[in-house]
């Protein structure tokens, strides 16, 4: 053992073995951006994540070689408590796939403000030489990003968990932004001061005031944000759980770090854009525009009614149509309807029914949740339309079915300029011949802003669970087969 | 294969920027050395790999879109690279290795949900089967 560890030692003498280790992080670096290129496309897509593992695999051992990284214990030891949260984590149904990206988002934060604060703190201690003020300034950003991300996923996958002691709605406070502004302000201050001056007298004290605002920063940014928000919310922390990966690689003075981190940080940012567009609004107004959603209108005091139908009349209607297009959004996942769904979509296809399913960017709760709902139910990806292509032929469309999503549909972003959704671009489930609107009751939502969409003329309701409801179409339209 | 050339045009200059990086390697400068040379040629790096990444992501499909963060949520677990150097540290004392040891459960159980969570959904994702009627 020793003599072989001796042989290697002379043909890789620490020279040698550092430009071989850098080589390898050169290799990861290139395998993580295929691993995204083929990630683009459904036929590809599982090639990327061979890819990934190769060049994830590939930085963790060469990391390990590394002549100043010794104890394997300290290293064996934490990988193997990973094994079982990993894999547990792994196999959450996928209705809590959003909960579970939130709090990996909180996992890579709290790494990377763990490192960047172990580095602060031993170089501070221990040798003030090596605390450089680009140094200090590269780890003040990773602490940041690396603790709000923390705290912030935490109360994000609190929301989407619906734990009790998180509220569900906005959490608001007068002059919230204010605060918000003068503890960023503080944090900024305190963040110069130490690059000024790295190993000043209270440059510890200015560092433990970062890592506080930064734990505080994280939950005040998501406690006032909805659950419609939330696409936007994950995608945003994804940019921050990157961009404190990168700020990491600047500390380290490694460009790996530096490469897979600015991947993560493009592609959250790249998806919070798409996020905002899709909701036609932008980034502050998500981020601190948390009033505007607080105070529903309650005007338009006169009741408005809506016209129910029964799952067999809707399912003779859907039985003789020839284009069926099934709008979902997140009542679909609460109730867990997909299953369901694709048995709908089987009776359906059987009848010579085209069915096709209307995907907004920002249905459910995280970017892209209906489509993994629905693949999971093994409906084919090919019938999963996004909005921009869906709407040219909704006039076309004979029956159009709204199962749990609601402003995604909502006519009044189209002209109501009062409205808060105005603007939004939105499924054009109106234009369809007739719309069938599933609602769990007959309450006005607890949105509170009415659908114009559900009081059309050619608009019936079908009120009960999700489940239920396509459960009974499905049942109906089974049993009626042999008499049509 | 036009997307491949564009994609191969756009690697090419970060692959040759990290090269150029990786050459400097073999002198490991001096602790108070040229730290504004290496500076710059991480902001180079960050630079071009964010260009790089925009490209690459704005082409995946939205049907991707949540595999997708999955996946981007597992590479950026590369924190699992520090971690592993305060973990395993020797120099270092040993409330810093707990620390690195923490950011190291965490980073790793980040790529082992990651990874296995995104191949999951991929497997999903049928194309029509020829019965599919």
């Amino acid at each position: 053992m020793n003599t072989s560890f001796a042989f290697l030692g002379d043909i890789l003498s620490t020279a040698n073995r550092n430009t071989l280790i850098e080589l390898a992080y050169l290799l990861a670096a290139g395998l993580f951006i295929f691993s995204i290129h083929w990630m683009g496309d459904p036929k590809t897509a599982r090639r990327g994540v061979f890819a990934g593992v190769a060049a994830m695999s590939l930085a963790v051992l060469f990391t390990w070689a590394r002549p100043e990284v010794t104890g394997y214990l300290w290293i064996i030891v934490p990988i193997a408590l990973a094994v079982g949260p990993g894999v547990w984590l792994s196999n959450v149904p996928l209705t809590a796939v959003p909960q579970r990206t939130a709090l990996s988002h909180a996992f890579g934060g709290l790494a990377a403000g763990l490192v960047g604060t172990a580095k602060f703190l031993y170089w501070y201690l221990h040798t003030p030489a090596d605390l450089t003020s680009f140094r200090v300034g590269a780890i003040v950003l990773e602490v940041l990003l690396g603790y709000l991300t923390f705290t912030g996923s935490i109360i994000a996958a609190a929301k989407l968990q619906e734990v009790k002691w998180i509220p569900q709605r906005p959490w608001v406070y007068p002059g919230q932004n204010i605060v918000n502004f003068i503890s960023f302000g503080v944090a900024v201050v305190l963040g110069v001061l130490l690059v000024v001056n790295p190993t000043g007298p209270y440059a510890l004290w200015m560092f433990a005031g970062v890592v506080f605002l930064a734990f505080n920063f994280g939950w005040m940014l998501v406690m006032p944000i909805g659950g419609a928000d939330m696409p936007t919310v994950i995608a945003i922390l994804n940019a921050y759980a990157g961009l404190a990966a990168v700020a990491m690689g600047f500390v380290l003075d490694n460009k790996l770090l530096i490469t897979a981190g600015a991947l993560d940080g493009s592609s959250g940012l790249i998806l919070s854009i798409i996020m905002c567009k899709a909701m036609n609004r932008s980034f502050s107004n998500v981020l601190f525009g948390a009033f505007g959603q607080v105070q529903q209108k309650a005007v338009g005091g006169e009741q408005k009614t809506y016209k129910s139908e029964t799952p067999e009349d809707a399912a003779a209607i859907m039985g003789q149509s020839s284009l069926v297009v099934i709008v979902p959004g997140y009542g679909m996942a609460v109730a867990q309807a997909q299953h369901k769904v694709r048995e709908l979509y089987d009776q359906l296809k059987k009848r010579g029914v085209d069915v096709k399913f209307a995907i907004h960017p920002v249905a459910g709760r995280m970017p892209g949740h209906m489509n993994v709902l629905l693949a999971e139910a093994e409906i084919p990806y090919t019938d999963l339309i996004e909005m921009d292509e869906i709407n040219p032929d909704m006039p076309q469309c004979d029956v159009c079915l709204v199962l749990g999503a609601n402003d995604v549909v909502n006519p009044c972003a189209r002209y109501d300029k009062n409205s808060p959704i105005y603007g939004m671009p939105i499924i054009d489930a109106d234009r369809a011949k007739t719309v069938y609107g599933v609602k769990r009751s007959k309450n006005p939502g607890f949105a509170g802003i009415d659908n114009e969409l559900y009081f059309l003329d050619k608009t019936r309701m079908l009120f009960g669970d999700a489940k239920a409801v396509v459960g009974e179409l499905v049942k109906n339209l089974a049993t009626g087969s042999g008499m049509h | 294969m036009t997307r491949f050339s564009r994609t191969a045009c756009m690697l090419t200059p970060a692959l040759l920027a990290s090269v150029a990086c990786a050459q400097g390697v073999d002198t490991p400068p001096p602790a108070h050395g040229p730290v504004q040379l290496d500076l710059i040629s991480m902001l180079f790096v960050f630079m071009l790999s964010t260009f790089i990444g925009i490209g690459l992501i704005r082409r995946v499909s939205r049907l991707l879109h949540t595999p997708l963060m999955s996946l981007t949520n597992a590479i950026s677990a590369i924190a699992v690279v520090g971690a592993i150097i305060v973990a395993g540290g020797e120099h270092y004392p040993v409330w810093v290795r707990a620390m690195g040891a923490v950011a190291l459960f965490a980073s790793m159980t980040n790529i082992i949900s990651g990874f296995m969570i995104t191949d999951r959904m991929l497997k999903m994702f049928n194309a029509p089967t020829g019965g599919g009627k």
